[in-house]
């Protein structure tokens, strides 16, 4: 715990020095949620104003929400582990009596809290733009902040196990690409889940991926009753336990590998 | 006899050896590697085997790509060996058990471990956390150590603004926090001027001798070495060729010694004496066989006026070069 606010200080510190490409990338948030605004409101107005039971107002509030929680679940990429291991840059962690996962997963919670201040301006363009309906309700919001976090640890684990693969293969980046594309349609980062086929959601169902996105965004804007709030922070555990119980189990045999080339 | 579970560091048979693709030059065998790869076995380290004492300061010198640092990475961790065994501190090093690695400490030269873009205090404070180092114990030594480097104005600077000598000095100070009873140092003057090595020289003695830490030092400065070890592990290509006392280097690997001589009336023939180096009308270098050397200075004394005379070993960088270049690594002396 000690370690944690440390760590999460040094991760805030850190990114308060580069506040501007904070903004800038929150700037840049904006574009991807916004064309699949502009495309999805354009369906629901020629269908009279609502498409598969959502209104424009709340896919409006759908992908405002979206860029918090793509701040959020942002983690430490795989092809940045091809860059660490083929530089040899995860010497100067396994030197220290503290696991790499700590490191970074503190680094990006601390860094958080700054690509949260950069993102208010953002969500207040976006909000007098779109015209968004929100439910404040308390359960919507305190299941909302939970949510968030725990689509946080289950994307860093998801990412962090799969950054793994490096250890074995210098393909890592096509693989991160494949990672890329299934999550765009299986996680309601494109879309909601209800505007798929039948047979992805269904899929989407048994993997990890709808729990960093559409899950916390349908906490917060109102489409989820108390008890599946409840049961998704279950899942978002579930899945957590899971992918930490790949990872430790490859990570056990991935570091064997490891060259630690250069100084 | 010291029971093996004291001795800090012990290696064992230890060996390491590296899978590494290979392919001939051009554009055809490229694609070829695309459908089969073919790799090399190439050892870096072979069977070696040493112990460092506590208190020890141990210098581990070699050519580039002689096994050094693979050797070290493996005593911190960072490598898992092929084969044989080392313990540190009672450990295996490549289990990185936090028991280990909460008493031992890296540094190499070449990289930078504090936080690039923050002052190397927050660094300081983060390695406080990671070690679990007790509030007054950090607040002690790190005003120390800034005290004795006179760090204090560049401690609160962002790394990334420092000088490499400064890096340095930081990265130091934040590998000893946690006073580590073993410490791995990996070129840790590389690249500083002759100040700055010194400083640091002397940094890492004082707290060799304060707190009776065991130091394996690597550093391709003869200036380090011999101002710092009393002993030395020399290998090559993955083996270790020497494992005694750094006086014992050139007995072992130079057959010479340099006398030094100055005269007003210095004989012609000095050539028959030895190898001359240096020549002048009142001064001159001559190298010869250690076995010569009393029999040459007392020509020297009986046939010249001789104003000053010394006797020199061979410069420790000549020495190491002589160990390197020997194809066998042996003695330089082809006689014996």
């Amino acid at each position: 715990m000690r370690y944690y606010r440390a760590g999460m200080r040094i991760g805030f510190q850190r990114e308060i020095q580069y506040r501007v490409r904070a903004f800038l990338m929150l700037f840049g948030f904006m574009i991807e949620p916004t064309i699949y605004l502009v495309v999805w409101t354009s369906v629901a107005d020629a269908q009279g104003g609502e498409i598969a039971g959502l209104t424009t107002g709340t896919l409006a509030a759908y992908y405002i929400v979206w860029t918090l929680v793509r701040v959020y679940n942002l983690a430490y990429a795989p092809d940045a582990w091809e860059w660490r291991i083929r530089e040899g840059r995860l010497n100067e962690f396994l030197s220290q009596p503290i696991h790499p996962f700590h490191r970074d997963f503190t680094f990006f919670a601390g860094a958080k809290f700054v690509w949260t201040l950069a993102w208010i301006p953002v969500a207040v363009f976006l909000t007098l733009i779109f015209d968004p309906v929100f439910d404040w309700a308390v359960i919507n919001v305190v299941g909302f902040v939970i949510a968030l976090w725990g689509g946080f640890i289950v994307r860093f684990l998801m990412l962090y196990a799969l950054g793994m693969i490096n250890f074995w293969t210098t393909r890592g980046s096509a693989i991160f690409g494949i990672f890329i594309a299934s999550e765009l349609v299986l996680s309601g980062r494109l879309v909601p889940l209800e505007l798929m086929p039948h047979w992805i959601s269904d899929i989407a169902a048994w993997l990890p991926f709808k729990w960093t996105f559409q899950f916390p965004i349908d906490t917060f804007i109102g489409r989820l009753s108390p008890q599946e709030i409840v049961s998704g922070i279950g899942f978002q555990a579930f899945w957590s336990i899971v992918l930490a119980l790949v990872f430790v189990l490859v990570w056990n045999r991935a570091i064997r590998r490891y060259g630690a080339v250069g100084n | 006899m010291a029971n093996p579970l004291d001795i800090p560091v012990v290696v064992d048979a230890l060996s390491k050896t590296f899978k590494v693709p290979v392919r001939e030059a051009g554009l055809g065998q490229s694609v070829m590697s695309l459908f089969k790869r073919e790799f090399r076995d190439v050892e870096a380290v072979k069977e070696i085997r040493f112990t460092l004492d506590t208190g020890e300061i141990v210098g581990f010198l070699g050519p580039n790509g002689a096994g050094k640092t693979t050797t070290i990475k493996m005593l911190t961790g960072l490598l898992f060996p092929t084969a044989g065994t080392a313990r540190v501190l009672g450990h295996e090093p490549w289990r990185r058990e936090k028991e280990l690695l909460r008493r031992i400490a890296l540094v190499m030269g070449q990289r930078n471990n504090l936080a690039w873009d923050l002052p190397a205090v927050d660094s300081f404070e983060l390695n406080k956390a990671i070690y679990g180092i007790p509030e007054d114990v950090f607040q002690k030594r790190k005003g120390e150590y800034i005290e004795i480097l006179d760090v204090a104005d560049i401690a609160t600077k962002p790394i990334r603004n420092l000088s490499l000598g400064e890096r340095m000095k930081m990265e130091i100070v934040a590998a000893l926090l946690h006073g580590p009873e073993v410490l791995f140092l990996d070129e840790p003057t590389i690249g500083l001027d002759v100040t700055m090595q010194r400083r640091l020289r002397q940094f890492i003695l004082d707290y060799n001798a304060q707190n009776g830490a065991t130091v394996l030092l690597t550093s391709h400065y003869m200036a380090d070495v011999s101002a710092m070890v009393s002993r030395v592990v020399v290998i090559d290509h993955g083996s270790i060729l020497y494992d005694g006392p750094l006086a014992g280097l050139s007995d072992r690997f130079s057959a010479h010694k340099t006398i030094r001589v100055e005269a007003t009336d210095l004989p012609e023939d000095l050539g028959q004496l030895g190898r001359v180096l240096e020549r002048n009308p009142a001064r001159a270098s001559i190298e010869v066989r250690r076995e010569d050397v009393s029999t040459v200075a007392g020509h020297l004394l009986a046939v010249a006026t001789v104003t000053d005379l010394a006797i020199e070993e061979t410069p420790l960088e000549d020495v190491i070069d002589r160990v390197f270049t020997s194809e066998s690594g042996g003695s330089d002396d082809t006689q014996n």
